[in-house]
């Protein structure tokens, strides 16, 4: 079997087992808590394109998530308002509904916005800082204050946004009660078909032209730059694709746990999911999907048992894969299969497989 | 009037807090291109070291914890960058990673040892009291950060430009091979560099126990600050430090003054941004002929 | 670029796998809700955050609502069947506290559940707990203006605390009052009925101020204090913020004698962490201190500390104490753990508990509690100085107050 179709068996094996096996298996208590991980899957995936395709380490994907997920919120809270005043702004003492809601009363604005919000704020901060050729750990910080600033902006603005409390409490999503288990199923394979597109489209995005100046601008951004291009312009695109999942998960984060706060969206949920994507392997768009899913899984069982332990083992995996396994999950398979290709009695070799190995930080 | 007066020495004074809590950075961040997000947990450990002495050094528990602070965060910088760091260099992204991890171990290791909750250092007698500036009170714990800021700031300036050791310091800050072939142990020297960086970030700790919260959670609320200043004033650059320090000091006291604290923080990211681009790499660019 | 990026999907594939085998012996569980299981115990659940920033606070609450179901276990139980709690860790995480929810009363079935801390806790727990007809005891003082039939709330209302607090202030004779609170639900909701109070009652705000969560720079708002020279401050700070801003506010020079600071997010346990002498003499406001009088404070301390040496006991472990006691009270008087009979039952029901009688009052589920104003000692303790005359009726909507209307 040749790797290509080896490929497309394996994506259907897991489609099969994501779409069939999980469904007919796992209570509906927990197919909801693996739809909510296909969702940080789908920001992962955007981090695994910026940063392990594009070199562009950022730490403020939750203000991208939070921006879908209250694009989404909003249209959810009028809706069940009916043309009063979502709840939360009654008790926060607002008498007339915002300017800055109105327009997601209207569930085509609210779903365009998801998208549309999250890749114009990263367009401007991308144009903006891209084009200075703030990069590297800069960005890394700048990304990182933003997530605290935006944080501290939703909680201060307690009547536009909800206050720490965020959104919550939905009775309507589009004709069904996200709280009912049938929604909670129609969800999770909404949400599994998205991630499976958005995994098909980023790859076919990283195989294009587009994806290898990427890469070519990740490893040599001064000589793309000699050669013609203009780094900026990759960067940004990338930028506002990668803000664009995020904004989607966010906004399917919403029916299938029924809240986003602020919390969410800091940043240390937004490390985290960083985190999980250098664990599963930055630089396989699998290894973002895998390491968002297990890192999640992992805390929800783990942090079940033993409560203050997770910080311990999260930290110390996190250790541990950097030093030794830099390359993630995926990185340890891939070293393992070349070890066994070369214990075997050498089959067919593949002559046109390039290396994929020399990818600097 | 008198009040916004007042601000004046306030601003002045948050900026040495700012000072003292990045100043490490400068070094471990600056020189060696290291993210060390473990720099506010090695704050916490200073904080923590003051704490563990209040009992035998009583009213000067302060002063003495200084240096001993000063020790414990440098050994345990030193630590950190024997088993891992050193892996690490010339891939600055993942130290980001890996310190963070590293920060969450050690958080909740204060977490076991000390106990959630917060405990109470105690402010020494002679540091009660304040003194009349421009018509506002300034307290004496004030006082003491600016004077330690001043002094860690010369003391680093003596010890770069005046000793041997600095200036070998200074010599791979700038250019790590030509430094390397010209005979300096640049390995010995980033050792060093990683445990006076972390020391200063021990000496803050101890400062912060006057005026703030001293528990486990400690570092992460300076963390992001301390990075903003480091960026803001150029990497590896001492002056670029103190100025962003003092400006940004200053700004986050007169927009907390006419606005409020959380507006405050947000129109400070946002100077910041606009700042960088007007100087991508920050006030004082040190001059390498590195081409990334 | 040939590269078969598919292929490190095989390690994906492991993964759900490995998530079926964890979950499958799950699946088999059909009881009904609310039962609490079958055998011969009751299960009921414990939610609180045990990591995370809130952990320093639940923790202590989670503590005191174990030491309730060994009480109770060892008076022989609950319908004659042991309780068994499930424990589970919210994580300062609202989401995981809608999550840990759902799995208690779906998963474990548990008979009710004992939880929350900050309002965002107990807003993301709210909707899982009234679409599954299921019971949440909330243990802390709130902001009011709620009143879930599936949620009781052993808690103070505004009108069992706030409102308390600003009468004493008003006795004694404060009339400039200063607003400081973290920036989030319970101070903003507080001190827009402090206006409203004041405005009432011939008092003025001057001013009104809100700093991030884990805030720790204060000379500003110090600074900004003294401007105005009130005569009392109003305190909703929360957490850490109140370590920093009390040694800031004393290093600057103010103390209880010249500028009283009313607080109401500050008990026993924190006072250790502020340092009882930036704060000695300040006024507090709940409905139970460890000082407070009675048999059954003495108890519920003595028992307390017996397993947790050198812990001190504050209102909302108490508050903690109490739910799980009135829950057994009213299953048992039911005659069941189902829901809506333990609802019906739990109306009116009466108890005698560390910080007094204690009733449910049972429109609104909430209790009836004794305000009580008490001033921080050297010894960090805190000593009661006034209390109301009796036990306030809980109005969480502040119905009964008319400088009240158009709050809600």
């Amino acid at each position: 079997m040749s790797p290509r179709l080896r490929g497309y068996a394996l994506f259907a094996a897991v489609g099969l087992l994501v779409l069939v096996v999980a469904p007919l298996t796992l209570p509906a208590f927990r197919l909801d808590e693996l739809a909510k991980y296909l969702c940080l899957a789908i920001a992962a995936l955007g981090i695994g394109l910026a940063w392990g395709q594009g070199g562009m380490l950022t730490l403020g994907q939750g203000v991208f998530f939070g921006l879908g997920g209250y694009a989404m919120a909003m249209y959810l809270k009028l809706h069940d308002a009916g043309g009063d005043l979502p709840d939360f702004m009654t008790w926060s003492g607002v008498e007339r509904l915002p300017a800055l809601w109105k327009p997601f009363a209207n569930p085509a604005v609210a779903v365009a916005a998801v998208v549309a919000v999250p890749v114009a704020a990263a367009v401007v901060l991308g144009a903006l800082v891209f084009r200075q050729r703030v990069r590297g750990a800069y960005f890394a910080i700048l990304t990182q204050a933003l997530a605290a600033a935006f944080v501290i902006l939703l909680v201060g603005r307690q009547g536009l946004t909800g206050g720490t409390n965020g959104l919550t409490n939905f009775y309507d999503f589009f004709g069904q009660d996200p709280e009912a288990e049938s929604t909670q199923r129609t969800m999770y394979f909404v949400t599994a078909t998205v991630l499976g597109a958005l995994y098909l489209a980023a790859r076919q995005l990283v195989r294009s032209r587009f994806g290898r100046l990427l890469v070519a601008v990740r490893d040599g951004e001064d000589r793309v730059r000699f050669l013609g291009y203009n780094p900026a312009t990759v960067k940004t695109v990338t930028f506002a694709v990668s803000a664009g999942m995020a904004g989607i998960a966010g906004a399917l984060f919403v029916p299938v746990v029924g809240i986003i706060s602020p919390s969410l969206l800091g940043v240390v949920p937004s490390l985290e999911l960083v985190v999980a994507v250098a664990v599963g392997g930055r630089y396989a768009l699998a290894g973002a999907v895998l390491g968002a899913v297990v890192m999640n899984y992992a805390k929800t069982s783990f942090s079940e048992q033993w409560a203050g332990g997770w910080l311990y083992l999260e930290g110390a995996l996190f250790i541990l894969v950097m030093t030794l396994a830099p390359k993630g999950a995926v990185g340890l398979y891939e070293q393992a299969r070349d070890a066994l290709a070369r214990r075997r009695p050498a089959p067919a070799p593949v002559p046109d497989r390039p290396k994929t190995e020399e990818v600097p930080a | 009037m008198q009040s916004l007066l007042n601000q004046l020495p306030i601003g002045i004074s948050i900026g040495a807090v700012l000072l003292l809590i990045a100043l490490g950075l400068t070094f471990t961040f600056g020189q060696m291109g290291v993210i060390n997000m473990a720099h506010g947990e090695f704050i916490m450990a200073g904080a923590y070291t003051a704490y563990m002495l209040q009992d035998w050094a009583g009213d000067e528990a302060v002063l003495v914890a200084l240096p001993v602070a000063f020790a414990v965060a440098g050994a345990l910088g030193w630590l950190l960058e024997r088993l891992a760091i050193r892996h690490f260099y010339g891939r600055p992204l993942d130290t980001l990673l890996l310190t963070w991890g590293v920060s969450l171990v050690l958080q909740q290791a204060a977490r076991d040892l000390f106990g959630a909750p917060n405990v109470q250092v105690a402010a020494p007698p002679w540091l009660t009291g304040r003194v009349t500036l421009l018509g506002g009170a300034l307290p004496y714990p004030r006082l003491f950060i600016m004077a330690l800021a001043v002094a860690c700031v010369a003391g680093i300036w003596v010890y770069l430009n005046r000793s041997r050791q600095g200036r070998r310091m200074r010599a791979v800050m700038q250019n790590r091979e030509l430094a390397a072939v010209s005979g300096v142990a640049t390995a010995r020297v980033d050792q060093l560099t990683f445990f006076v960086g972390s020391g200063l970030a021990g000496v803050a700790g101890v400062a912060l126990t006057l005026i703030g919260p001293v528990g486990p959670s400690l570092g992460t609320y300076y963390i992001v600050d301390a990075f903003l200043v480091v960026v803001a004033g150029g990497l590896g650059r001492l002056r670029g430090a103190v100025i962003a320090a003092l400006a940004l000091g200053m700004l986050n006291s007169f927009a907390e003054f006419w606005t409020d604290a959380s507006l405050a923080k947000v129109i400070v990211f946002a100077v910041i941004i606009a700042f960088l681009q007007v100087r991508p790499q920050g006030l004082f660019v040190l001059r390498t002929r590195r081409l990334t | 670029m040939r590269t078969p990026f598919l292929r490190p999907l095989a390690v994906a594939a492991v993964l759900p796998a490995a998530l079926l085998t964890a979950c499958g012996g799950e699946s088999g569980d059909k009881a009904e809700t609310g039962t609490g299981g079958g055998g011969n115990t009751i299960k009921v659940g414990i939610l609180h955050s045990l990591s995370g920033t809130m952990a320093i606070s639940e923790v202590t609450v989670k503590n005191s609502e174990q030491l309730a179901i060994d009480e109770i276990n060892a008076k022989g139980g609950v319908l004659g069947k042991k309780l068994e709690p499930v424990v589970e860790d919210g994580a300062s995480d609202w989401p995981t506290f809608a999550q840990k929810a759902q799995k208690l009363i779906k998963k474990d079935r548990v008979a009710t559940v004992f939880g929350g801390w900050t309002s965002a806790s107990r807003k993301a727990m709210l909707p899982v707990f009234e679409r599954n007809k299921a019971l949440l005891w909330y243990p802390v003082q709130y902001e009011g203006l709620e009143s879930s039939p599936y949620i009781f709330y052993t808690g103070a209302t505004t009108n069992q605390q706030i409102v308390p607090g600003l009468d004493y202030l008003k006795e004694k004779g404060k009339k400039r009052i200063y607003l400081v609170g973290s920036d989030y639900v319970f101070p903003r909701t507080a001190n827009k009925i402090i206006k409203a109070y004041a405005k009432a009652n011939g008092m003025q705000v001057v001013g009104e101020e809100y700093t991030p969560l884990g805030h720790t720079e204060y000379s500003t708002l110090v600074n900004k204090i003294g401007e105005q020279k009130p005569d009392a401050v109003f305190n909703t700070l929360n957490g850490d913020s109140n370590v920093a801003f009390f040694k800031q506010f004393k290093s600057a020079g103010f103390d209880a004698a010249k500028l009283p600071v009313m607080s109401v997010s500050i008990a026993e346990e924190e006072v250790k962490g502020i340092g009882v002498d930036n704060i000695k003499g300040q006024p507090v406001a709940w409905n139970y201190y460890q000082t407070t009088k009675g048999k059954a404070n003495e108890d519920f301390v003595k028992a307390f500390q017996a397993k947790h040496q050198g812990a001190v006991t504050s209102d909302p472990m108490e508050a903690g104490y109490n739910a799980v006691h009135l829950w057994a009270a009213a299953a048992q008087k039911a005659g069941t753990t189902e829901v809506a009979a333990v609802k019906k039952a739990a109306a009116g029901l009466s108890l005698e508990l560390p910080e007094g009688k204690v009733t449910i009052d049972g429109p609104t589920q909430h209790v009836y509690k004794t305000a009580r104003i008490g001033v921080i000692q050297p010894d960090g303790l805190i000593k009661e100085v006034w209390a109301s005359k009796e036990p306030i009726k809980p109005d969480p909507y502040l119905k009964s107050y008319p400088w009240a209307a158009g709050l809600s």
